[in-house]
């Protein structure tokens, strides 16, 4: 015990020194540290303080500390829809997406070269384009019997009357949750398409030797572990992604959804945020769904940790 | 046991040197597996290429198929007139559409490339060493990609403001810069480049800043291009219209947003279809850049000593 003790001066020293050997170092994170300082970090804390305030863009911010996180899970039943349907929705999107990503990205590596390239260009093109991929859903999933799905549901035989994909408050969910998983191979994906290519080849031979007999037994002895980086950025993107769907159901089902069967945590925060511009409310919700993304973060690293074992 | 293990690495090693076509012996692949998988891909692939089909064959239409419902994908009389709608509209806009051009091309080219350098810089030390700091710098990273933009909005806007970088498009390339999402895509992959490679390079004398750019860049090449799809996509689609307000000082985002949501004059009832043929054109440009960088990308991992 005593050595930790003297410890604490001595920590200090060393400290010192490692700061001292590291100044080059610092020097080359200093420019991208300093912008994110400015443009990130900053911002974060202010919103962070914001929460515990009445701020409405327009009025000075008053300081009212927890008031706003009682409204929100006391008085606002929106809010806890909010959670809820976010939770269905990320338990069912984050992990197929995820599993998705992964999949296909490895499977695209079996493939001749050249044919592994288009396809995944093919995969992530609904990421790419963006936006313009939502009008597309919407034509799809019209309403009336004139929606592509419907016509073709109808002409099969399968259904007698359209469905209203994007209005009635019991399939609107489903129709989310299909176009969220459209989307879902973006860049979880292509870090995955990256990171597999990047598996050295004499680890496969090590394998085989070792007595690895399928393709299986070698994605999960050989791939899985190589590319744990990648696994974790994944997880981390199919995280942020997943909780915070919000603008497909906005732009599919329009706002608010029906009944609010689509609400989710992000429709909530950009009513109050964007719409209301009651900041400090707006701030409170962002700061929960943060909260929220930490902890879903800690376990999927712990589980992330038994990969190849 | 060992020594004929490393025999037949060396064996391996040597042939690879020799050999224009790699060696590779994986276990086994059974056929049917092969069949399968293929068929499950082809499957996949039509599934998630159908919408962008759907969108391309929409800006192909004719107007009196543009509004047949239920729509079609097959495009009876397939024609370019949309496109051209398109670029006579844009040529007969106030501000010059080269003019637009040229703000895009300006805000996408430097924004892209110091994201890369300013990022990667930050990237290589936070991936490979540690320092005091480090650890909790590497934390900060990763939460902050979880925070929701919207409430970080307003103090941005301050921020900038304060800066007096509103009204240039400054206000959109330095926050950019700070993009969080690629420097964490590259360090992630820089934390697989073996120490050894590195401490040679030590060795010989080579400082950080060196390492950073003879080494550690070209062996994480794959992830530096994806970072830079990202960003490209990110600048490319950034209409920026929160900052700036100067109209010729917009870029070629905000004019075909107008554009498409019928905003500009003179376009009337064809503006279905001109916005069918702009929704292609803003998803054609990253997607062009995505092909052409993953074509100089091939397998560079696999041949720039990045593996042991």
């Amino acid at each position: 015990m005593a050595a930790a003790k003297i410890s604490m001066k001595r920590r200090v020293q060393l400290t010192l020194r490692d700061v001292k050997r590291s100044i080059p170092l610092y020097v080359m994170i200093a420019p991208f540290m300093l912008l994110f300082a400015v443009f990130v970090v900053y911002p974060v804390l202010k919103a962070v303080w914001f929460s515990f305030t009445d701020y409405n863009v327009l009025e000075a911010a008053n300081f009212i500390f927890l008031e706003n996180y009682r409204k929100l899970f006391l008085d606002d039943s929106t809010f806890i829809t909010a959670i809820k349907n976010t939770f269905i929705i990320a338990v069912i999107v984050g992990p197929g997406g995820y599993i998705m990503s992964f999949l296909l990205a490895w499977m695209i590596n079996e493939l001749p070269h050249k044919v592994g390239s288009v396809l995944t260009v093919i995969f992530y093109a609904p990421s790419m384009a963006g936006s313009a991929i939502i009008s597309i859903f919407t034509m799809i999933f019209s309403n009336d019997s004139n929606g592509f799905l419907n016509a073709f549901l109808m002409n099969m035989g399968i259904i007698k009357e359209p469905v209203l994909w994007l209005s009635d408050a019991d399939v609107v969910m489903v129709v989310v949750i299909l176009a969220s998983l459209w989307t879902s191979l973006g860049v979880g994906f292509l870090s995955f398409v990256a990171g597999i290519k990047g598996v050295d080849e004499a680890q496969y031979e090590a394998g085989a030797i070792d007595g690895i007999r399928n393709r299986w037994q070698e994605l999960w002895y050989v791939t899985l572990p190589n590319m744990k980086p990648q696994l974790l950025f994944g997880a981390v993107m199919t995280i942020t992604g997943s909780l915070s769907v919000g603008s497909i159901g906005d732009s599919l089902v329009g706002f608010p959804s029906p009944n609010y069967a689509t609400h989710t945590i992000v429709n909530h925060l950009n009513d109050y945020g964007s719409i209301r511009m009651e900041m400090g409310y707006a701030s409170a919700i962002a700061v929960i769904l943060f909260l929220i993304m930490i902890v879903c973060n800690m376990l999927i690293q712990k589980l992330l940790r038994k990969v190849g074992t | 046991m060992e020594t004929l293990k490393r025999l037949y690495y060396q064996h391996i090693a040597k042939k690879k040197a020799n050999d224009f076509t790699p060696f590779v012996k994986k276990s086994q692949r059974s056929f049917w597996g092969n069949v399968i998988l293929g068929l499950f891909l082809l499957l996949m692939g039509v599934m998630f290429f159908f919408p962008v089909v759907f969108m391309v064959s929409n800006s192909i239409k004719p107007m009196n198929e543009m509004f047949i419902f239920p729509p079609r994908i097959i495009v009876s009389n397939p024609t370019l007139d949309n496109y051209r709608d398109f670029i006579n509209v844009l040529a007969n806009t106030v501000v010059p559409v080269t003019k637009s051009l040229f703000n895009s091309a300006f805000v996408v080219v430097v924004g892209s490339v110091g994201h890369i350098v300013i990022a990667s810089l930050c990237a290589y030390p936070l991936a490979k060493y540690r320092f005091p700091g480090s650890a909790f710098f590497n934390q900060l990273i990763v939460y902050s990609l979880m925070f929701n933009a919207t409430v970080t909005m307003i103090p941005n806007f301050l921020t900038i403001a304060g800066l007096g970088m509103l009204d240039t498009q400054w206000a959109i390339i330095i926050p950019g810069f700070a993009s969080t999402l690629g420097l964490y895509l590259m360090k992630n992959f820089m934390e697989q480049i073996p120490d050894s490679l590195m401490e040679a390079a030590q060795i010989d004398g080579a400082g950080y800043v060196r390492i950073h750019f003879t080494i550690v860049m070209p062996v994480t090449k794959p992830a530096l291009v994806t970072a830079f799809i990202l960003v490209f996509q990110s600048f490319w689609t950034n209409t920026g219209d929160k900052f700036i307000y100067t109209e010729a000082k917009k870029g070629f985002a905000y004019v075909v947003g107008q554009l498409a949501s019928g905003r500009i004059s003179g376009v009337g009832s064809s503006y279905a279809g001109i916005s069918a043929a702009s929704a292609v054109i803003m998803f054609l440009v990253p997607l062009l850049v995505f092909l052409f960088m993953q074509n100089n990308v091939v397998s560079t991992m696999a041949t720039s000593g990045m593996k042991e």
